[in-house]
C-alpha cells in the first residue's frame, strides 16, 4: 500500500494507480463475460414460461397435499433396491480401484506406460457422471438395477482410484524401507508396509464414496437405472404429485441417515 | 566380513554424495560413523543393504559383492543385515508384536505372513526380546501408542529377530531426549556384544561415539577422513571432520552432561 | 528383567477384532445371506446382456471413430450453453450466498438468523442436482434457464455452508480488535472478517465453478439445457459416433476445468 507524494505532503491510498486500473479492468472483463453469458441464456429462454412459473409451482405444490402415504408400500422395496445398488456399486468400484491405484501411483507402478494407461482409465471414468454412464449402460445390459449398479461402479472407479493412488504416493517411506531391509518379498512389503498405512484412508474413502453413491443411486433410475429414481420419474410423468412428495421425503431421510452413518464410520476408523 | 571398496554414489541432481569410500569391518566390531550433516553417513549405510543404489564400487559381504546381486539374492542378504532407523520406522498401525515379527518376513512365506502364522520358535524369541528390552506385556499394543524410546526398542527387536550378522544403525538417538538416547545406546551395545554382531552406527553425538564404540570413523564430504580406535578424538581431529570450531569450549560441556546422565540411567 | 519362567512354552496369536467366535460366525452368515439376496435383486438377464454385448461392440467401435461434424452446431450450442450456465450461476450464486454465509456463521449472526440460514442451506443441499433440475424444468419449461436455477441453488448451498464454516474458524482476536475501535457491524465484517476469509473464499468459488460445469453436463439429460441434452438426443437415435464425440468433448472440457481451477487455486495461496 503505497504512500504517494503529491504537491502538499504524503498521501496514502490503498493501491497504486496502475494496480487499481488492473483491478478495475479485471472486474470489467468479468462483468462483460457474465452479461454475454446471461444474454445467451436469456435468448434460449421462453419468458412466458418463466412468468408462468409461480402459478405452476403453486399448483403442483398444492397438489402434493395430502400426500399419498399408501404409496410408501411401493417406495420401500424400491428403496431397498437402491441401497443394494449403492452398496454393490461401491464394492465393485473398490475391488477394481485397488489394483488400478497401485498401477497408477508413481512409487508402486511397474512401468511408466502401465501408469499412463491406468491414469487414462481413471480420468475417463471420473470425468463422466454416473447418470451419463447409466445412459450408455442401459443400452448395453438393458434397463434395470444391474445397469444402475454398473454405472455407479464405473464412476466410482475413477473417483476412488484417484484418492487411493494419491494416498499411496503420499505414504511414509521409512517403514517401507524398514520392511524391505528385513529381506521381505515385494508382496510382503505391500502387506506389512503399505496395507497398514493405507487402511484408514482406504476405509474413509470407501465410506465417503458409499454415501455419495447412495445419493447418486436415488436418481440413476431416471434414465432407466432402476431403484427409487425410476418411481420418481414415473410419478412425475403421471403428474401424481402426492406420490412425488412421498418419494422425495423418503430420499431426504435416506440421504440424512447415510450421511450420519458415514460420519460415524469415518470417526471410528481414525 | 564386510569390505567396502571405492564406493561412490551420485544422486540425480547434485554432486557425489560418496566419493570413493573404503571401509573394512571385522566380525563383532562396533563402528561409530560420525560427521557433519550431509557428509553421506546415511547414504553410506543405506548403500550397504541397497535401500540406496550405489553408483559404483564394491561392497563385499562374506566375500560376495552386494552391488551385483539379483532381487532374490539381495533379499537373502538383507535378511542377514538388520537395520535400525532414526525415526524408528515402525508401521504405526500394526501392533508391537506384528512389528517385531516383520523381522522374520524374509524367512516366512507370503500366505503364512498374511495370516500372521509365524513359527512358534520365532514368536518365543520375539517374546524373549520384548522382555529383554523391558517391554513385556506390550505385545498387542499398537505401535503408535508408544513413546519414542519404546518405539526404538521395538525397532531394535525387529532388527535382532531377523538374526543378522551385521547391524546398520542410522542415528538411533537423534529423535530421543539425551537420557533415553543414552539408555538406547547402552541397550544396543549390550545386545550387539552379547550376540557377537558387527554394527555400524551413524551417530551425531561425538561423546556417544567415543563411549559406546570400539572404533570411530569420520566422514566428511563423502570421504573417510578419520579412522581410529575409540578414545582418540581430540580437537584437531574434530576440526578435520567437522571444520573450524572452538572444540575446547564444547568438549568439557559434553563430558559434564555425560556424568549427570550416568546417575539417572544406571 | 521379568519373572516369567523360561520353560513355559510362550505363544502369541493376533487377537481377533471381534472377540466372540459365535458373533463372528453369525456376522459372516448374515453377510453371506445379504449378498445372495442382493445379487438376486439385480435380476441379471444373460440373454439381454448377450444381445447387448453386440451393441456394446458397435458402441465402442463408434466411440473410437467419433463424429464431431454431423451435429457440429448442436454440440457447439450445447457447450456454449453449459459454459454460460456455469458463468451466470457462479455470479448469481456468489451474490445470493453472501447473506446466507453471514447469517449461517455462529460467531457473528444472532441466534434466530443463524437457525433460519442453516435451515435454508440444509434444504438447498439435500436435493440432488438432477431432482432439482427436474423440478425447475417442470416449473420453467425446457432449456438452460431451468439449468441455471439448478446450478444457482447448488452453488448457494455449497458456498453458504463452507463459507460460514470459514467465518466460524476465523481468529476471534482480530475481530475483537476491530470491534474495540468502535466499528459498526458492516465495518467489522469488512475489516475483521472479510480479510481473513477472502483467499479461501476465492478458492471455494473457483472450485465451485468447476463443479457447476461438471453438473451442467448432466442436467441436460432431464431437459435443463447444456451439452447433456445433445448427448441424450444422440443416444436416443443410436447415433453412437456423435455420442462418442460428445463424450470426448465432455471429458476434455471437464479435465481442462479441473486443471484450470486447481492452477488458479494454487496461485491464490
Amino acid at each position: 500500500m503505497p504512500v504517494l507524494t503529491r504537491g502538499d505532503g504524503p498521501l496514502w491510498t490503498s493501491r497504486d494507480p496502475r494496480e487499481a486500473r488492473n483491478r478495475f479492468l479485471k472486474w470489467l472483463f468479468g462483468l462483460v463475460v457474465f452479461f454475454i453469458a446471461f444474454r445467451f441464456i436469456a435468448q434460449e429462454t421462453m419468458w412466458e414460461f418463466v412468468a408462468d412459473a409461480p402459478f405452476q409451482a403453486a399448483d403442483f405444490i398444492s397438489r402434493m397435499f395430502p400426500p399419498d402415504f399408501g404409496y410408501t408400500a411401493r417406495v420401500l422395496p424400491s428403496l431397498l433396491d437402491t441401497m443394494n445398488l449403492a452398496i454393490f456399486g461401491t464394492f465393485v468400484a473398490v475391488v477394481i480401484s485397488v489394483p488400478l491405484a497401485i498401477l497408477a501411483a508413481k512409487n508402486t507402478s511397474p512401468h511408466q506406460l502401465v501408469r499412463l494407461v491406468a491414469l487414462a482409465i481413471i480420468v475417463t471414468t471420473r470425468s463422466v457422471t454416473s447418470l451419463i454412464w447409466a445412459l450408455l449402460l442401459v443400452q448395453i445390459v438393458g434397463p434395470g438395477l444391474f445397469a444402475g449398479m454398473l454405472a455407479i461402479a464405473v464412476r466410482g472407479i475413477g473417483m476412488i482410484s484417484k484418492l487411493f493412488y494419491e494416498a499411496i504416493e503420499e505414504i511414509d517411506q521409512e517403514p517401507i524401507e524398514a520392511i524391505k531391509s528385513t529381506g521381505a518379498s515385494t508382496a510382503q512389503v505391500f502387506l506389512y508396509g503399505y496395507v497398514p498405512q493405507l487402511m484408514p484412508t482406504f476405509v474413509g474413502v470407501t465410506v465417503m464414496r458409499w454415501e455419495i453413491n447412495i445419493r447418486e443411486s436415488t436418481i440413476i433410475g431416471i434414465v432407466g437405472g432402476g431403484g427409487i429414481g425410476f418411481l420418481l420419474n414415473s410419478a412425475i410423468n403421471r403428474l401424481r404429485w402426492d406420490q412425488v412428495i412421498v418419494i422425495l421425503f423418503t430420499i431426504l431421510v435416506t440421504v440424512f441417515v447415510a450421511e450420519w452413518i458415514s460420519a460415524k464410520a469415518r470417526e471410528a476408523v481414525l | 566380513m564386510l569390505e567396502i571398496r571405492q564406493l561412490k554414489k551420485k544422486y540425480n541432481a547434485g554432486p557425489l554424495a560418496l566419493q570413493g569410500v573404503d571401509l573394512k569391518v571385522k566380525k563383532g566390531e562396533i563402528i561409530a560413523l560420525i560427521g557433519p550433516s550431509g557428509a553421506g553417513k546415511s547414504t553410506l549405510i543405506r548403500c550397504i543393504n541397497r535401500l540406496v543404489e550405489p553408483t559404483s564400487g564394491e561392497i563385499l559381504f562374506h566375500g560376495v559383492d552386494i552391488c551385483k546381486l539379483g532381487t532374490k539374492d539381495l533379499r537373502a542378504t538383507r535378511k542377514k543385515v538388520g537395520m535400525i532407523f532414526q525415526e524408528y520406522a515402525l508401521v504405526e498401525r500394526l501392533s508391537v508384536m506384528e512389528n517385531i515379527l516383520s523381522g522374520r518376513l524374509g524367512y516366512v512365506g507370503f500366505w503364512k505372513s498374511a495370516r500372521r502364522k509365524f513359527p512358534a520358535k520365532d514368536i518365543q524369541e520375539a517374546l524373549e526380546l520384548l522382555d529383554k528390552v523391558g517391554l513385556s506385556g506390550y505385545a498387542n499394543t499398537r505401535a503408535d501408542q508408544l513413546s519414542g524410546g519404546q518405539r526404538q526398542r521395538v525397532g531394535i527387536c525387529r532388527a535382532l529377530l531377523q538374526s543378522p550378522d551385521l547391524l546398520l544403525i542410522d542415528e538411533p538417538t537423534a529423535s530421543l531426549d539425551p537420557k533415553t538416547g543414552r539408555q538406547i545406546m547402552r541397550l544396543i551395545v549390550e545386545l550387539v556384544q552379547e550376540r557377537g554382531l558387527a554394527a555400524i552406527i551413524n551417530i551425531h553425538e561425538v561423546n556417544f561415539a567415543e563411549m559406546f564404540s570400539e572404533r570411530v570413523v569420520g566422514l566428511r564430504d563423502g570421504l573417510i577422513v578419520y579412522d581410529k580406535p575409540a578414545g582418540n578424538l581430540d580437537s584437531s581431529s574434530l576440526t578435520t571432520i567437522y571444520g573450524e570450531e572452538d572444540w575446547e569450549a564444547t568438549m568439557p560441556k559434553l563430558d559434564s552432561e555425560d556424568e549427570s546422565c550416568e546417575e539417572v540411567s544406571s | 528383567m521379568t519373572s516369567t519362567p523360561k520353560e513355559v512354552e510362550r505363544v502369541w496369536k493376533k487377537p481377533p477384532r471381534i472377540k466372540s467366535l459365535g458373533l463372528r460366525v453369525l456376522l459372516g452368515l448374515a453377510l453371506l445371506a445379504y449378498v445372495i439376496y442382493a445379487l438376486n435383486s439385480f435380476e441379471v438377464d444373460p440373454e439381454r446382456i448377450a444381445y447387448g454385448m453386440g451393441r456394446a461392440g458397435k458402441m465402442f467401435g463408434a466411440f473410437l471413430k467419433p463424429n464431431f461434424l454431423a451435429r457440429q452446431n448442436y454440440i457447439i450450442q450445447g457447450v456454449l450453453e453449459s459454459m454460460a450456465m456455469t458463468v451466470v450461476a457462479t455470479g448469481f450464486g456468489v451474490l445470493f450466498s453472501i447473506p446466507l454465509i453471514l447469517g449461517a456463521a455462529k460467531n457473528i449472526a444472532p441466534r434466530p438468523v443463524y437457525f433460519l440460514s442453516r435451515l435454508i442451506l440444509v434444504v438447498f443441499r439435500s436435493l440432488h442436482v438432477v431432482i432439482l433440475a427436474i423440478m425447475f424444468v417442470i416449473m420453467f419449461g425446457f432449456g438452460p434457464f431451468a439449468g441455471l436455477l439448478t446450478l444457482i441453488v447448488n452453488t448457494v448451498g455449497f458456498l453458504g455452508k463452507l463459507g460460514a464454516e470459514d467465518i466460524e474458524n476465523i481468529n476471534p482476536e482480530t475481530l475483537e480488535a476491530i470491534k474495540s475501535t468502535g466499528a459498526s457491524w458492516p465495518q467489522q465484517i469488512l475489516y475483521g472478517v472479510w480479510p481473513q476469509i477472502a483467499t479461501r473464499f476465492a478458492g471455494l468459488v473457483i472450485y465451485r465453478a468447476d463443479q457447476s460445469f461438471r453438473q451442467s453436463t448432466v442436467i441436460g439429460l432431464v431437459g435443463a439445457g447444456g451439452i447433456g441434452a445433445v448427448l441424450e438426443t444422440a443416444m436416443g437415435r443410436y447415433d453412437y459416433n456423435t455420442a462418442g464425440a460428445i463424450l470426448l468433448v465432455i471429458i476434455v472440457l471437464v479435465l481442462l476445468g479441473e486443471y484450470g481451477s486447481s492452477a488458479f487455486r494454487r496461485r491464490l495461496v
